[in-house]
């Protein structure tokens, strides 16, 4: 490596954000390079999906303290669509139905105009998008439906930073093969991994995912901040037999606190 | 029709049409603002024209607009009315003998006692108010349209009305009769040259739909800024007739008010009212229908949306009422205020009369469009504006089974220009 290290992906330090009158994260720092996937673990209500609404830009969600710096641009001040031209996707667990714009339609904007009839039907094959394309985009989704949508999105935007809030939930296991492999094609594609460059923030509460796609490290988001970083299969099997208290003072990982 | 020579019976229906009239001159609307029609003279002759092809461009373009087309290969027939004058009629080859098509007069002319028994003011009452009183006191043409039983029309007829000069009232009365059994697909246009400013339409529309006949109504209306609009609209519909009713207003106008009656007379018998209204600049729109559910097993829908922007004031009505047991219909209205300075009023209105049995509901709704579907459109990197623009788009282009691809392309285009201009 060379000792001039290039700025990373995503760097956040010491993020405090609020939601109302609450404050939700009280702290958080995080380094995401290129062609790494992290893992969010930690308790419901802890912040998990409020650190992904708050990179994406969905107002509401305050920062108070601390910065967001992505590929070197501060993104403090950018609206939801500048951080995604600048390369920001996500998959939400609970997508907004939105009556009279189909799925196709959703398609073609993340893809910016550059959605061929190959990608349609590329994306049609993997994620078994079928008639879905041209129904009212989530309306009437089940759950594994709008799962796949997500990521039929997702893959058609190609953004270099996706982030997923718990894409696994409220869906069959064929469904998570099928969406696990989806991210798995969007983050580690084709190339060698030497030349990945693609890098992804999984939030996930089973790790039931974690199956499909090899994920690099595991952070607990617990009482605001991200208590502490490891391998992401081990602070699964840690938190599943302890549970989050005694996880986050494990010695397995290595502590922030 | 003083050259026409008619049975005493047929008479005595004239005399009491015109009586009828001559009490409502000055009977305001239950609806809508006033207006004074003292001040406008009846609109002027015009030329006739060989081929559409002759049409002015700009007027050719204005028409376009509103689905009418001087290429006549995707028509099936065609009407184009010129201030006073049927300046053009023309029936397809292949359509001769499956639709008449003419003027109002014409067909007076021609049928004057089967249409004063049938067709004449009997879906319209002409003593409703000083609209109707001034269409059959000063009657300046209008379209008859009649599709003869047993035959299925698939290529829309396509009727256009339109006013070229300012301060004129262009009063017209149109029929259409689809008879048992037949099937028609009818595009109105209602227009004026993009010079005129102030005027009034009135227009008086019957339509009587047979047994088994389906006749789709679509009707787009193009109007300006001072003009105002007053259709008056009834629609008889017998045994398993079927009336789908579109209505399309993108553009800015004075005022219009209008509220179709449809009688579902015979056993099975539908309506389906479908209507898409943008609300814009200072213009008044107060718009709605009735369905009247009278034969066993009929059945109605409404569906409307609305969007309402600058200082607009937009009513949104729908009244279904119930006479039988077996009756079904629904109303679905929804809008959307985009400006603080704009009004909308959503009026659903059901009646069960003496019906224990109707089934009759509605849906009303004004509300803005969910935030959360705008950040989830910019999330895909859509700006805000467009993400707006996409989702109203969306909210408007509401699902007509059954509407020929021709007018949804029609549809689709005049929302995507209303859009373009308010961006
Ligand atoms: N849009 C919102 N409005 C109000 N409260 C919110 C909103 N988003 C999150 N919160 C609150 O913030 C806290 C963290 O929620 P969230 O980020 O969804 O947690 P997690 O995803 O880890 O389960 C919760 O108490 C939740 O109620
Ligand atoms: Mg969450």
């Amino acid at each position: 490596m060379s000792s001039e290290q290039a700025a990373p992906l995503l760097r956040i330090e010491d993020l405090h954000v609020s939601v109302g009158e609450r404050d939700i994260l009280r702290g958080v720092d995080l380094t995401i390079e290129e062609g790494e996937t992290h893992v969010l673990l930690g308790p419901n209500g802890g912040g998990k999906s409020t650190l992904l609404n708050t990179i994406v830009g969905i107002p509401g969600y305050r920062v108070t303290q601390g910065r967001i710096v992505f590929k070197g641009v501060d993104l403090a001040g950018l609206e939801i669509d500048e951080r995604a031209r600048l390369g920001i996707g996500i998959a939400f667990q609970r997508p907004p139905a939105v009556r009279g714009v189909r799925l196709r339609q959703m398609l073609e904007v993340a893809a910016r105009s550059e959605l061929t009839p190959d990608t349609v039907a590329d994306l049609d094959e993997t994620l078994s998008l079928g008639h879905m394309l041209d129904r009212d985009v989530n309306m009437g989704f089940s759950g594994g439906e709008a799962k796949r949508s997500e990521m039929a999105q997702l893959l058609a935007q190609m953004p270099d930073l996706a982030l997923f809030d718990e894409p696994e939930s409220g869906v069959d296991l064929d469904n998570i093969a099928v969406v696990g492999g989806a991210m798995n094609s969007l983050l580690k594609g084709e190339e060698r991994i030497s030349e990945r460059r693609r890098a992804g923030l999984i939030i996930t509460h089973t790790g039931h995912i974690l199956e499909f796609v090899n994920a690099d490290v595991g952070h607990v988001l617990y009482n605001g901040r991200l208590a502490c970083k490891g391998n992401p299969l081990d602070l699964i099997e840690e938190i599943s037999s302890h549970g989050y208290d005694k996880c986050v003072e494990c010695a397995l990982c290595q502590t922030f606190a | 029709m003083s050259d026409v020579r008619l049975s005493p019976g047929a008479e005595a229906r004239l005399t009491e049409i015109r009586a009828a009239a001559e009490a409502a001159v000055d009977k305001p609307a239950a609806l809508g603002p006033d207006i004074d029609i003292t001040r406008f003279r009846t609109v002027s002759e015009a030329d006739t024209i060989a081929s559409l092809d002759s049409l002015e461009r700009q007027v050719k373009e204005t028409v376009l607009l509103s689905g009418f087309t001087a290429d006549e290969t995707e028509r099936s027939a065609s009407y184009f009315q010129m201030d006073r004058t049927p300046i053009y009629e023309r029936v397809q080859k292949a359509f001769d003998d499956a639709i008449e098509i003419m003027s109002t007069e014409e067909a007076l002319k021609l049928y004057g006692e089967e249409m004063l028994e049938k067709y004449w003011w009997r879906a319209v009452d002409p003593g409703k108010d000083k609209y109707t009183a001034i269409v059959a006191l000063h009657q300046t043409e209008g379209y008859f349209i009649r599709i003869k039983a047993g035959r299925k029309v698939e290529k829309p007829i396509q009727a256009c009305l339109f006013v070229s000069e300012s301060d004129v009232s262009q009063n017209v009365h149109n029929v259409i009769i689809v008879e048992d059994g037949a099937e028609a697909n009818v595009i109105t246009g209602c227009n004026i040259h993009t010079d005129v400013k102030e005027g009034l339409h009135a227009g008086i529309s019957e339509f009587y739909v047979g047994r088994g006949a389906k006749l789709t109504f679509t009707m787009v209306h193009n109007w300006a800024e001072d003009f105002s609009v007053r259709p008056r609209t009834g629609i008889v519909v017998e045994e398993d007739g079927v009336y789908i009713n579109n209505y399309v207003l993108l553009k800015p106008v004075k005022s219009i008010q209008a509220f179709p009656v449809a009688k579902l007379v015979g056993d099975r018998s539908t309506a389906v009212f479908n209507s898409i209204v943008y609300g814009l600049k200072d213009s008044v729109i107060d718009l709605g229908s009735e369905t009247q559910l009278i034969g066993e097993g009929t059945r109605s829908e409404a569906v409307a949306r609305t969007v309402s922007m600058d200082r607009s004031t937009v009513y949104s009505r729908g009244r279904l009422i119930g006479r039988t047991n077996t009756c079904k219909a629904h109303l679905d209205c929804r809008g959307i205020v985009q400006s603080a300075e704009s009004t909308q009023w959503a009026i659903p209105d059901l009646a069960s009369e003496g019906a224990p049995g109707a089934e009759l509901s509605h849906e009303a709704a004004i509300s803005p469009i969910a935030a959360e579907e705008i950040y989830y459109l910019m999330t895909r990197g859509l700006p805000k504006d467009e993400a707006v623009s996409m989702i109203t788009r969306g909210f408007v282009s509401i699902d007509i089974p059954g509407l020929p691809d021709v007018l949804r392309k029609q549809i689709d285009k005049a929302i995507e220009e209303t859009s373009k201009e308010a961006m």
